[in-house]
């Protein structure tokens, strides 16, 4: 069965101030869609509620992945049943190894008694990280700890290469990454393209899409998705900024949450 | 000045062990002098902890002991920690059970060397002279009631001795085991590291788990010369009815350097200080300890070092971990005298805690009498942090294994300096087993 994921009118907020207020969204295996929009329109936030950040709370909506209810799961059963989030800013967490904290990632997926082997996992893993041109050293060093951000970001992509979920969001992948850098994030995820895999891209800039290129596009604003489209879209929005599609929906604040 | 009162340990029992061990006169009489000021003594001023309200008076009784000939004949228990997982024999090493040395072994080589490895009480007579100078004098009788009832009843214990210029390269090994809770359990561990030598030392305190109330009074004293330098490490993992005091302390001379790794894997309540005393100019000091309290747990655990010479340098580290209803008291204390000019003292202290009940006091401690000095601190005593926790369950792991592995990463710097891969080993299983896995 084909990778399907499905978000009906999701609702959530964060120390009870709304940010999301509806969001449809239907995604299948083989597709990327992208999520545009300025700062402040939810977008992050969108990424956070659907992984389950402890800190936004779901009021209300459906988000299912192959028919299994997302909202129902914690945390990490989400991630086992196959999504993944790229963070905007991964934690950093000493006295844990990067491949110590990767193998005990994919060994939770793959669960008691099927371990990954220490050879198998350590050539993967070495192979991986060549393809995003990191230094063998990173293997070893505590998990994002001392990385600068363009370093954080590859990690980020690292692990989604070796756990390959089902449903990844990208949040916010491209911030703060140099051209070069961008381009072998975008390899890596371009490599990661198939069939039953889904992702779901969140980013201000259209930069990011000119490597990965999107089927769908859809701009967020007040905290729902107000337009959709194809690539040509996310070139409009390049060209033209947002101002185009306020004017069109007649929006003069695009953000969300903020206190009048 | 406090008043006697009824030391828990009987004076004409000490007198008879004196004369059935053939101690030295002057041995003999240093245990009674040392009984006679206990009862005139105060239990140690702890910071935060009254130790008066514990149960600290089960000395039990000095047991006999048998030596064996084979590590074959050695308690399984103790046993299987030395062999650890690949079975192997350990060239050199002492084990004590209850109140005496049972089996001793040293590489021939370093004996040829003059390297002397013995239990104390032997030591005492036959090597008086690298003896007598220093036993009890880290660590004084009159400091308070607990170091005067260990200077009197002390047993069994270890004595190494590293002559100048010679360095050890494989580390020396003793094994401390309680297995019967009603006999006296109060080893003293005494290293006279001389001028230029080089060694590293580990031990291990074990008991069975049980329900008779017990002491572990044990006292370790470090003597490093100039220019020699001593590896320390120690684990305790003794029953949860036993209360476990240990004092450890070195004087260092000058260019010397002592290096603490304290594992507090304590099932009952614990008082442990580690105290460098740098002596000599250009002494250094680096301790690093971690804890995991559990239970009912109290724990006042204290590193210390004191700086008298000048270019001194001192680092402690201490990360506890209390889960459940553990309490403890983390104290880092530097010390920089008047005339320890250049002397840099850094500290950290970190408690992690796990669960409501549990808590933890991190006391960073600078007293400093010399201006031409840097000296530095930094404590937190806190959660495990949630932002980590969700990071790690959004790969799939679970809360719990998330958990484990930040607590993990926590302790890891001490972990991974231990001198020696079997005790690593250990050190690891018994942090699962602290931590409930």
């Amino acid at each position: 069965m084909a990778t399907q994921f499905v978000i009906d009118g999701l609702k959530a907020t964060i120390e009870g101030k709304e940010i999301l207020k509806g969001i449809n969204l239907e995604m299948k295996g083989g597709e990327v869609h992208a999520i545009m929009g300025p700062n402040g329109t939810g977008k992050s936030t969108l990424a956070s509620a659907l992984m389950g950040h402890p800190k936004y709370e779901v009021t209300d909506g459906a988000v299912s992945l192959d028919g299994e209810d997302v909202l129902e799961m914690e945390v990490d059963e989400r991630a086992r049943a196959g999504l993944f989030l790229a963070m905007q800013y991964p934690s950093e967490i000493a006295g844990v190894t990067n491949s110590d904290f990767l193998r005990s990632a994919i060994n939770a997926r793959r669960g008691e008694g099927n371990e990954i082997s220490l050879i198998k996992f350590i050539r993967q893993m070495e192979s991986k990280m060549k393809e995003l041109d990191m230094n063998d050293e990173f293997a070893h060093r505590y998990l994002n700890e001392g990385f600068s951000g363009g370093e954080k970001k590859r990690n980020e992509i690292l692990q989604m290469m070796m756990i390959e979920p089902k449903i990844v969001i990208l949040d916010e992948i491209d911030s703060g990454l140099d051209i070069d850098a961008l381009k072998i994030v975008a390899n890596g995820v371009n490599a990661m393209r198939s069939e039953d895999r889904g992702f779901l891209i969140i980013t201000h800039y259209q930069r990011l899409l000119n490597y990965i290129k999107p089927d769908f596009v859809h701009v967020m604003m007040q905290g729902r998705i107000v337009k959709s489209g194809g690539p040509e879209l996310a070139q409009r929005l390049e060209a033209e900024g947002y101002d185009w599609v306020k004017e069109e929906l007649g929006i003069t604040d695009e953000t969300v949450g903020h206190d009048e | 000045m406090s008043t006697e009162t009824v030391v828990p340990v009987d004076r004409e029992a000490v007198a008879a062990l004196s004369r059935s061990k053939q101690e030295p006169a002057w041995l003999a009489e240093q245990r009674l002098q040392a009984l006679d000021k206990a009862a005139t003594l105060d239990n140690p001023k702890l910071e935060k902890t009254k130790i008066d309200r514990w149960n600290i008076s089960e000395y039990g009784k000095a047991a006999n002991v048998q030596v064996v000939a084979n590590l074959s004949e050695v308690p399984a228990a103790a046993r299987t920690i030395l062999q650890g997982e690949h079975n192997a024999d350990p060239s050199s090493v002492l084990v004590q059970v209850n109140s005496g040395v049972i089996y001793t072994t040293l590489q021939e080589e370093l004996k040829q060397q003059g390297v002397i490895f013995t239990d104390l009480e032997t030591a005492a007579r036959e090597h008086e002279e690298l003896v007598k100078p220093y036993l009890m004098q880290a660590v004084q009788a009159d400091e308070h009631r607990v170091a005067a009832l260990h200077a009197a009843v002390w047993n069994g214990g270890a004595f190494l001795y590293v002559p100048k210029n010679v360095e050890v390269d494989i580390p020396l090994q003793a094994l401390f085991y309680h297995q019967d809770a009603n006999t006296t359990f109060a080893p003293h561990v005494l290293i006279v590291a001389d001028t230029n030598s080089r060694v590293n030392y580990v031990d291990n305190y074990i008991s069975d788990e049980h329900n008779t109330p017990s002491i572990h009074n044990g006292v370790v004293e470090i003597f490093v010369k100039a220019g020699a330098k001593v590896t320390y490490a120690s684990i305790h993992h003794l029953s949860e009815a036993t209360a476990d005091i240990s004092f450890r302390r070195a004087i260092v001379e000058n260019d010397g350097e002592i290096e603490w790794i304290v594992g507090e894997m304590h099932n009952g309540n614990a008082v442990s200080e580690t105290t460098s005393i740098l002596k000599g100019n250009g002494a250094n000091s680096d301790a690093k300890l971690i804890c995991i309290g559990n239970g009912e747990q109290k724990l006042n655990i204290t590193t210390k070092a004191v700086h008298f010479g000048k270019s001194t340098n001192s680092q402690m580290i201490t990360r506890a971990v209390m889960r459940e209803a553990a309490t403890s008291i983390i104290n880092g204390i530097t010390k920089i005298e008047k005339g320890a000019t250049k002397a840099d003292g850094q500290q950290t202290e970190r408690v992690l805690m796990l669960s409501p009940k549990a808590r933890g006091d991190a006391n960073p401690i600078l007293l400093i009498d010399e201006d031409d000095v840097t000296a530095g601190h930094a404590a937190s005593a806190g959660q495990v942090n949630q932002e980590q926790v969700y990071y790690m369950m959004s790969r799939g792991i679970s809360r719990s294994d998330a958990e484990n592995l930040i607590i993990r990463g926590f302790l890891a710097p001490v972990v991974s300096d231990i001198p020696n891969e079997q005790l690593q080993q250990l050190l690891k299983r018994y942090i699962e087993r602290k931590l409930g896995q």
